[in-house]
């Protein structure tokens, strides 16, 4: 069993803890919020010790992982907190406002051997995880040209300002959707270390951007594009989804569907020419089910990497500082 | 229950496996003529069930339904609430206590504050209760003798072990509106050990069971046998993977379980449709 806890109770938070909950492997020990009627309602229904200060939390209820949702400014100082602690952290996307804060916490976390893990769920989805597979084994030749797109009917009409639309607390299109697309090209094919040039404007919002459209370059020299846009209502949720072009074949993937053309040698179970899987084939089955096998899987491999002692590679502090990096690359080539 | 039942992702673009169907099918039934159309052929071949969401366009059809009393007088609606998307957009706007000020109907967290933050558990019950007349306001004076408790709402109480709220609404269900609960859910047996320790016997559940074993939390297995030596009533949904399995092998699959009172599917065509009920009654036959 692990002590478990976490901070912060909204949107990502609840559906965390609800994972957890049903985790047998975690023995969950506190839960903190700010928020009155989430902590009295979780108090008053379930059996979880809540709190609404995360340093008594911490005295009180010992936790040795804990799962950081709260907005995106206050990462650093409470994950900061923990590891100093030596508790293993798994905080939210995206990572920390500033690369030097993410530096800090990527070194704090590796001189105390600490479990790190950031939220980037796309890496537990059945149709990248094969698209990984097949980048790695070359079967679609050397890379000339990759597209990561997102779109999804976020803010559609201007609205009233919350956190997620102040740019200094994290909030845009940038920030929040795009940095999903960042974090999958960096993982799939390599880290984004040169940026041509931007654009990320509003279309509704009057902070912050609501599109993102850049050219990239990989460390890799691979060069592509980037295209987000969380103001586009013909899609019911969001779609995130990422193209790329060999001279011996061409991938193009969602979440859900994995279109793939090979010119010539294919990995098992493919033919040349097209190919079309499916999630229901892709998959990795879980025990518990809430909003997608990605949110599940990412939280049992955070908790089986803490039960068995293990060392984390995948969506670290140190790939998640990565994807920061990039963000800044983009903002900052912005015109 | 019916044995056939039909359902309503394919009018509002829910599709599993491909983002480009989706699309196709929010052109299709961009109008709610299309969507009452297609209702029709499938009430013509004897579906006379309805299972769908609470979402805003339903309103339509159920105005639609009650305005022809006479054509739809053996259709029946079981409506499956919330509409989560829309709360969970509203969560991100506005933030979880913005978002009951803006759901609950009357000026409820108003003279919650007011009272001096009394909050005991029948103030948060009578406000799940105002929510749950809301979504059920557009279903009225049409008949709908099971009302379902969406799965991403079912789920994530399961998994903050929030038992008593599942209770509560299967109680007000059959008190407020003379008709069963219903749960979805993707993770059948689970929900069901829990809804059994509340004192909640036969149940009426439905969740992804199909030959894939896609979506069957805990393993395919585990709701083969669950199925087999448990008492529930049992609703298939995602039996054809989304469309990624063989519809005859899929429906011949869920066919020869035991214990499935009702199979849940969607289709767009007259043809579609008339093939699945068609297969759905061959294999019931053998």
């Amino acid at each position: 069993m692990v002590r478990t806890a976490i901070i912060g109770a909204g949107k990502m938070g609840i559906s965390h803890l609800s994972i957890l909950g049903a985790n047998p492997k975690v023995n969950l020990v506190g839960v903190c919020d700010t928020s009155k009627i989430v902590t009295e309602m979780l108090t008053k229904y379930s059996s979880m010790p809540c709190f609404d200060d995360y340093k008594v939390m911490v005295e009180t209820a010992k936790p040795e992982a804990v799962v950081v949702s709260v907005p995106t400014k206050y990462h650093y100082e409470v994950s900061k907190y923990l590891l100093e602690r030596g508790i293993h952290v798994f905080v939210e996307k995206p990572f920390c406002l500033s690369l030097e804060q993410g530096k800090e916490l990527m070194d704090l976390a590796a001189k105390k051997n600490l479990v790190n893990q950031v939220g980037y769920h796309n890496k537990f989805v059945g149709t990248f995880q094969e698209v990984k597979r097949i980048l790695d084994g070359g079967f679609i030749g050397n890379i000339y040209h990759f597209e990561g797109e997102a779109y999804g009917p976020v803010v559609t009409k201007k609205k009233a300002d919350t956190w997620r639309s102040d740019p200094a607390e994290g909030g845009g299109c940038l920030m929040d959707y795009a940095s999903h697309v960042i974090d999958l090209i960096n993982y799939l094919l390599a880290p984004i270390t040169e940026c041509y040039g931007s654009i990320v404007k509003p279309v509704f919002s009057s902070k912050v951007d609501d599109v993102v459209f850049s050219l990239l370059k990989l460390s890799n020299d691979i060069t592509g594009l980037l295209s987000v846009n969380w103001s586009d209502d013909t899609y019911r949720k969001m779609s995130t989804s990422i193209t790329v072009i060999g001279d011996k074949g061409k991938i193009i993937s969602d979440a859900n569907e994995l279109k793939i053309y090979f010119k010539d040698k294919t990995p098992e179970g493919y033919s040349k020419g097209w190919n079309v899987k499916y999630i229901t084939d892709l998959t990795t089955e879980v025990d518990f089910y809430l909003r997608g096998e990605e949110y599940s899987l990412q939280m049992d491999h955070f908790i089986n990497t803490v039960d068995t002692k293990a060392t984390n590679s995948i969506n670290t502090f140190e790939s998640a500082y990565y994807t920061d990096r990039a963000i800044n690359l983009i903002k900052t080539n912005a015109r | 229950m019916d044995r056939i039942l039909f359902g309503d992702n394919q009018f509002f673009a829910v599709n599993h496996i491909s983002d480009e169907k989706s699309r196709a099918q929010a052109m299709r039934f961009k109008d709610d003529k299309a969507i009452m159309k297609t209702l029709d052929y499938a009430i013509e071949l004897g579906v006379d069930t309805f299972m769908c969401t609470t979402h805003e366009r339903i309103a339509n059809i159920c105005e639609i339904v009650r305005n022809n009393p006479q054509k739809y007088k053996d259709f029946k609606i079981y409506p499956c609430m919330p509409y989560a998307h829309k709360y969970a957009n509203a969560v991100t706007e506005l933030g979880i206590l913005g978002t009951i000020k803006q759901y609950v109907p009357g000026n409820f967290v108003g003279s919650m504050f007011k009272g001096g933050m009394a909050f005991l558990s029948k103030d948060y019950f009578s406000m799940i209760e105002l929510l749950i007349d809301s979504e059920m306001k557009m279903f009225k004076g049409i008949n709908t003798p099971v009302i379902f408790l969406q799965n991403v709402i079912t789920d994530l109480l399961l998994g903050l072990g929030m038992k008593d709220i599942l209770v509560g609404y299967y109680n007000y269900i059959k008190k407020k509106y003379d008709a069963e609960a219903g749960f979805i859910t993707m993770n059948m047996p689970m929900l069901l050990d829990v809804l059994n320790s509340a004192g909640i016997e036969n149940p009426i559940i439905c969740s992804s069971i199909n030959k894939a074993g896609f979506r069957m939390s805990g393993g395919k297995e585990l709701y083969e046998e669950t199925l087999a030596n448990r008492k529930l009533r049992a609703i298939a949904m995602q039996v054809l993977g989304g469309g990624a399995i063989n519809p005859k092998e899929a429906l011949e699959y869920v066919c020869k379980l035991p214990n499935i009172e009702s199979i849940l599917f969607g289709a767009s065509s007259k043809g579609n449709i008339e093939d699945t009920v068609s297969t759905i009654h061959l294999f019931d036959q053998k």
